[in-house]
């Protein structure tokens, strides 16, 4: 069988995350009521419940959390693509997001090591996913 | 705050565990009734004595799910309840049904889940969704659909494997402990003819020389989904008083959550199950040491670790050192899994975490034959839901 993968699909909260990724920029949201760093994007901060939530680029830089090297793949969509290099991405501002790790040998991933983001523009799709590579 | 510990389970029913169903395929409420039929018969109560009832989904319908079973059963009842916690579902379910009891709402409780395939409409194609996003929902803003399923974050090997990883790097790693909770269980069953690995040994070595399947776990240390069934009678003091058996009380409990993906956990390797572990314990006003046996969710090695540590049986980091200084079989110093835990004895879809708590009861009923713990009067019991999200913790004892 023939499994086109899943892309996201931006909505009206998540778009200038998606529309910054185009522009290869990472922009997160932060609370204009508390000060917290939100990701994912959200209607209403995940900390204080406010509604008054600023989107702010920032480097998108960050530490391996943690990660995973899957040896099968996780669904038929990436039977071609195994090992996939699943990775848990600290942000430096502070939340954690889904990625997957780029341009590094399986014996040089460490958690902990710094990362920084790689666009990842999906072809005719004009979608740009953020996956990481060692700084 | 919290029980008295004034309900009971008092009758239980499980399917033997099969890789492959015999007999054939039943519908998600005719497998509720039947095993609704054979735990009442196990607590010696009827069909008329049920007053309350708490299921999970059923196949048949998305919504409303303790109506269609009440209805399909001909029950009436002032109590029902739908559970979704994923694996944590069975051990949610057995408190909920406590407290509905204490409350005086209902005496006899029925909570059931099927865990059989059931017919397809002739002809018609299998349904693809669920095999392929699993419990990740890929509905239009859901963020699972956005920001997890597109980077391949599917699934639960992925993320025990990512749990893992970080507890390496936080407090080292001992692949032969990890794989020693594995073969100590596969002893368990091998005491357990009712165990899918009845009569298959296991050694360290097997383990870790099975296929890598998302590093660091192998394929010895991630549960088979089987086919099966579990259903617990739950009842007051005084219907319990009329049953055969000895009762099990539930006298604590505990519920966390707080995340579905496992990547926004605020920490990945300090779980949920220690906080609804406090509260169990503290319930019940019962120590750690005066545990008998602890029946454990155990989807993979690591989560049951995880819990030893984070349910206070040894200190944070030491979890390897203790698995490799207890022995975790029914004979030994630290009785784990007794029934061959889920690795062994079956994953039977949602009632593999059934099977955790009838386990308890057996034990505690003293029912559990060749595996039978010489002396069980206290169990603690896990469930663990997603990527060690949704937790709950029970204290069974007996009298």
């Amino acid at each position: 069988m023939n499994f086109e993968k899943p892309l996201p699909l931006a909505t009206p909260t998540s778009q200038p995350f998606w529309e910054a990724l185009t522009r290869h920029e990472v922009q997160i949201q932060q609370c204009g009521d508390c000060g917290a760093w939100i990701y994912y994007p959200r209607a209403f901060c995940s900390k204080c419940l406010s509604p008054e939530l600023e989107w702010k680029e920032i480097s998108g830089r960050g530490t391996l959390y943690s990660f995973t090297i899957a040896r099968r793949p996780t669904a038929p969509f990436w039977a071609d693509d195994v090992p996939q290099l699943i990775a848990v991405v600290e942000l430096d501002e502070g939340p954690r997001l889904t990625s997957t790790l780029c341009n590094v040998e399986e014996s040089d991933i460490r958690v902990g090591m710094r990362l920084q983001p790689l666009f990842d523009d999906v072809s005719d799709k004009g979608v740009t996913m953020l996956r990481y590579e060692p700084e | 705050m919290g029980l008295q510990g004034s309900a009971a389970i008092v009758g239980i029913a499980e399917l033997k565990p099969e890789k492959k169903p015999t007999g054939p395929e039943k519908f998600s409420i005719e497998q509720w009734a039947q095993l609704a039929r054979l735990a009442l018969l196990d607590a010696g109560l009827s069909h008329g004595d049920v007053n309350g009832l708490v299921t999970s989904f059923v196949m048949e319908s998305a919504m409303l799910a303790p109506a269609t079973v009440a209805e399909y059963l001909g029950m009436e009842v002032n109590y029902a309840e739908y559970v979704d916690l994923g694996g944590a579902t069975a051990a949610g379910m057995i408190w909920r049904a406590a407290s509905a009891i204490e409350l005086g709402i209902a005496d006899v409780v029925v909570c059931a889940l099927p865990g059989a395939m059931t017919p397809q409409p002739p002809g018609a194609p299998p349904a693809m969704d669920g095999w392929l996003y699993g419990a990740s929902s890929n509905a239009y803003g859901s963020p699972q659909a956005e920001f997890e399923i597109p980077y391949g974050n599917i699934a639960q090997n992925s993320g025990y494997a990512q749990i893992a990883n970080r507890y390496a790097a936080e407090f080292g790693y001992d692949a032969r402990a990890l794989a020693k909770i594995a073969v100590d269980q596969r002893t368990n069953a091998c005491a357990n003819p009712e165990a899918l690995f009845y009569g298959k040994p296991l050694t360290i070595d097997d383990v870790l020389n099975s296929p890598m399947i998302a590093d660091p776990l192998h394929m010895l240390e991630i549960v088979m989904p089987v086919s099966g069934g579990a259903a617990v009678v739950l009842a007051s003091r005084e219907k319990a008083a009329q049953t055969p058996h000895r009762p099990v009380w539930l006298t604590g409990f505990g519920e966390r959550l707080a995340f579905k993906t496992h990547t926004y956990a605020a920490d990945l390797v300090r779980t949920p199950i220690g906080p609804a572990s406090d509260t169990a314990f503290a319930m019940a006003g019962l120590s750690r040491q005066e545990v008998d046996m602890v029946s454990i969710y155990d989807c993979y090695t690591i989560a049951v670790l995880l819990a030893i540590e984070d349910a206070g049986f040894c200190a944070k980091g030491e979890g390897m050192d203790f698995v490799n200084s207890h022995d975790l079989t029914f004979e030994g110093d630290f009785p784990c899994n007794t029934h061959g835990g889920q690795l062994s004895f079956g994953q039977t879809g949602m009632a593999g975490g059934l099977s955790h708590v009838t386990e308890g009861a057996r034990q505690i009923m003293g029912r559990a034959a060749d595996n039978q713990m010489t002396r069980c009067d206290t169990v603690f019991v896990s469930g663990n839901g997603g990527i060690m999200s949704e937790q709950v913790a029970l204290i069974l004892r007996g009298d």
